[in-house]
């Protein structure tokens, strides 16, 4: 290496070169990866939505703002966030309770192998989405096994209609990203020296105030980037609205499935693309001023 | 403050025996610690105490009373850990008042209480800084202010010394006696460390293997040990193969190959009892060495441990090793050289063969 001398140590004139251009070198196949596949792409799409669609799949390149004025204009698109940010926020909040509990359990418990925990965690992961979220349909379908069960129990006058509505889209979304949730939260608890509960309980709390006043905010690093997670992959899904919702339970995401691949209106399908980038992104931002998870960071030092 | 006393605690994790039928006092206001090796049980004593862990069978009492079933929050205790354990989101002085938020104190009392507490561990005007933007040494002084301020019936120190560094944990082991002392709260101890147990005990409690080998002071642990495991776990011990030749009023002559006949004060032979086969006990420092030729017997210096003021020598005499410590005046002996090894009797201790150890 160049800016080494001979006797191994630093020479001082190459010092400030050398370190300048080091990380560089070790973050540019990342960079270039990200640059090729990520911004240049989004530049594309945003080019694509100046453009003016003029028939199906006919495109006319343009510099017109016709698309993001319908976006801004049409109340159908205002629906859809709305209904997005909503059930975003429900699924969140719920995969936040369900989640800290397995998460609480698996980092506290003394049993041996709590690898396997870990693995069972991580094992519907092994079976595609797709069929997870195709499988309540079993469940919850009008033949389905809990109608099933009714019937058994001499129940079957109260047949209950639950499927291709709200409520199976929230399952379907909490059984799929639910793994994420625990995952993060489990990791900071995982963090948490053990010995701090014990502490506070000596000094005079009770065990569930010592878990709220230690463990839980200093759990909150992993709660606040499991649910962002589980807030942006909810925001911008469509495939389990399309499978377990009724036609009234469409997401954003599926606004631009209907563009691109039933409209073939590209240019719409690019403005709805990035104004859902924009608006996921956004809330990424705000969220993590909020939460102040820098200030968070600093008492971990 | 308040005696505690444990009766017959015995503490079993599935299959294993962690502590023995264990009977214990610490007295009101004294300074008591659980000495032995990792796996002995004395850590486990400390959490039962605490409530951290619930005895198997036995009862503890704080004060006269029974608390096997008080819970962790109701035992007024201050428990100190080895890793300080501080709220690393919480400021000092929060870590501090945490303690007071549980007993109806009155915020402006509560202030008061912080700096006085931040007084006594010689760290004032922390309050608001955050554990990690202080040392381990600072950061274990808040530890213990914070187990103080509360004024608990006992304080429960568990290795509080052991994570820093050699000069600092002498510096504070002063120190945290000086705090016992002044605030007179009875205090127990667990160290692995010998020197810290003789240092700042009032009494110690000499554990191996989940049971008690010995209760005494420092002193009585150190001059008369009451087993062999004991004699080698403090200090440095040679342990002879004896046998008892004689015994009168005052004293118990032991018979070794080495030394030949040994007259060991009845007061060094407590747990000897009638068997005529037992261990003379000759402390490092109290075998002295000197020049080839004067009084005593001759033994041969194999290694030399040059420490300062201070050597040890690693002798033989016929088939034994010895182990001798001496302060060097002039120049210390030389390895092969032979010298003459005496001690005073009067400074052995008798023990019975055998034991845990």
């Amino acid at each position: 290496m160049q800016c080494f001398s001979q006797q191994g140590g630093f020479l001082l004139p190459d010092q400030s070169h050398s370190i300048d251009r080091r990380p560089w070198l070790l973050l540019s196949p990342a960079l270039v990866f990200i640059t090729v596949l990520v911004v240049i792409p989004m530049a594309f799409i945003l080019v694509y939505s100046f453009y003016e669609n003029i028939d199906l799949a006919v495109d006319v390149p343009a510099f017109q703002f016709g698309n993001w004025m319908e976006l801004l204009t049409d109340g159908y698109y205002h629906t859809a966030i709305w209904k997005t940010l909503r059930l975003s926020v429900i699924v969140t909040v719920l995969a936040a309770v369900l989640g800290y509990i397995p998460a609480y359990v698996i980092a506290m418990t003394r049993y041996r192998h709590k690898w396997l925990l870990l693995l069972l965690l991580i094992l519907p992961f092994w079976i595609s989405f797709i069929i997870r979220t195709l499988s309540w349909i079993h469940i919850f379908g009008n033949q389905g096994a809990l109608n099933g069960l009714m019937n058994l129990l001499g129940l079957g006058d109260l047949q209950v209609q639950l499927m291709y509505t709200e409520f199976t889209v929230i399952v379907g979304f909490i059984h799929v990203f639910l793994p994420y949730m625990i995952l993060n939260v489990y990791v900071s608890l995982e963090g948490i020296d053990r010995n701090l509960e014990p502490a506070a309980r000596t000094l005079g709390a009770t065990p569930w105030q010592a878990f709220r006043e230690v463990t839980l905010p200093l759990s909150l690093p992993g709660l606040a980037a499991g649910s962002l997670l589980v807030f942006v992959l909810t925001g911008g899904s469509y495939v389990t609205p399309l499978i377990l919702g009724g036609p009234s339970d469409f997401l954003f995401g599926n606004l631009v499935y209907d563009a691109v691949v039933t409209e073939l209106n590209w240019p719409m399908g690019a403005t709805l693309s990035f104004a859902l980038l924009i608006l996921l992104g956004s809330v990424v931002i705000l969220y993590s001023r909020l939460m102040g998870m820098n200030q968070l960071a600093k008492a971990f030092g | 403050m308040a005696r505690v006393e444990l009766k017959s605690v015995r503490k079993q994790f599935g299959p294993v025996v962690a502590v023995h039928g264990a009977d214990v006092v610490f007295e009101e206001g004294s300074f008591t610690t659980l000495l032995g090796p990792s796996g002995c049980g004395k850590t486990t004593i400390l959490r039962m105490v605490s409530g951290l862990e619930k005895p198997t069978s036995g009862d503890i009492e704080i004060g006269g009373n029974r608390i096997n079933d008080v819970p962790i929050h109701k035992r007024n205790l201050g428990l100190v850990f080895q890793n300080y354990a501080l709220f690393p989101h919480r400021t000092i002085g929060e870590n501090i008042a945490f303690g007071l938020k549980y007993r109806d104190v009155p915020k402006s009392e509560m202030a008061r209480k912080v700096t006085e507490a931040l007084d006594i561990v010689r760290l004032p005007g922390v309050e608001d800084r955050y554990p990690s933007q202080l040392s381990g040494g600072q950061q274990q002084r808040i530890a213990l202010a914070r187990a103080i301020v509360i004024e608990p019936d006992v304080l429960l120190l568990d290795e509080p010394l052991s994570a820093l560094d050699a000069n600092l944990r002498e510096e504070m082991r002063v120190e945290l006696k000086t705090i016992q002392d002044r605030i007179g709260v009875t205090s127990i101890f667990v160290t692995h460390d010998q020197s810290e147990a003789l240092a700042m005990s009032d009494k110690i409690i000499v554990m191996s293997a989940g049971r008690i080998e010995q209760v005494g002071t420092p002193e009585e642990v150190y001059n008369t040990p009451a087993s062999e495991f004991v004699a080698g776990f403090l200090g440095a011990a040679n342990l002879l193969q004896a046998r008892v030749i004689n015994r009168d009023a005052t004293h118990v002559v032991l018979e070794t190959a080495e030394f030949g006949q040994t007259p060991v004060p009845l007061s060094h032979a407590a747990t000897l009892g009638q068997s005529n086969d037992a261990k003379l006990m000759v402390r490092a420092e109290k075998l002295t060495l000197g020049p080839k030729g004067s009084d005593g017997v001759a033994a041969k210096v194999e290694a030399v441990d040059y420490q300062g003021q201070l050597a040890r020598y690693f002798l033989r005499v016929g088939d034994t090793q010895l182990q001798a410590m001496n302060m060097i005046d002039g120049a210390p002996f030389g390895a092969g050289e032979t010298v003459a090894l005496s001690m005073n009797p009067d400074a052995c201790a008798a023990l019975p063969v055998g034991g845990p150890a």
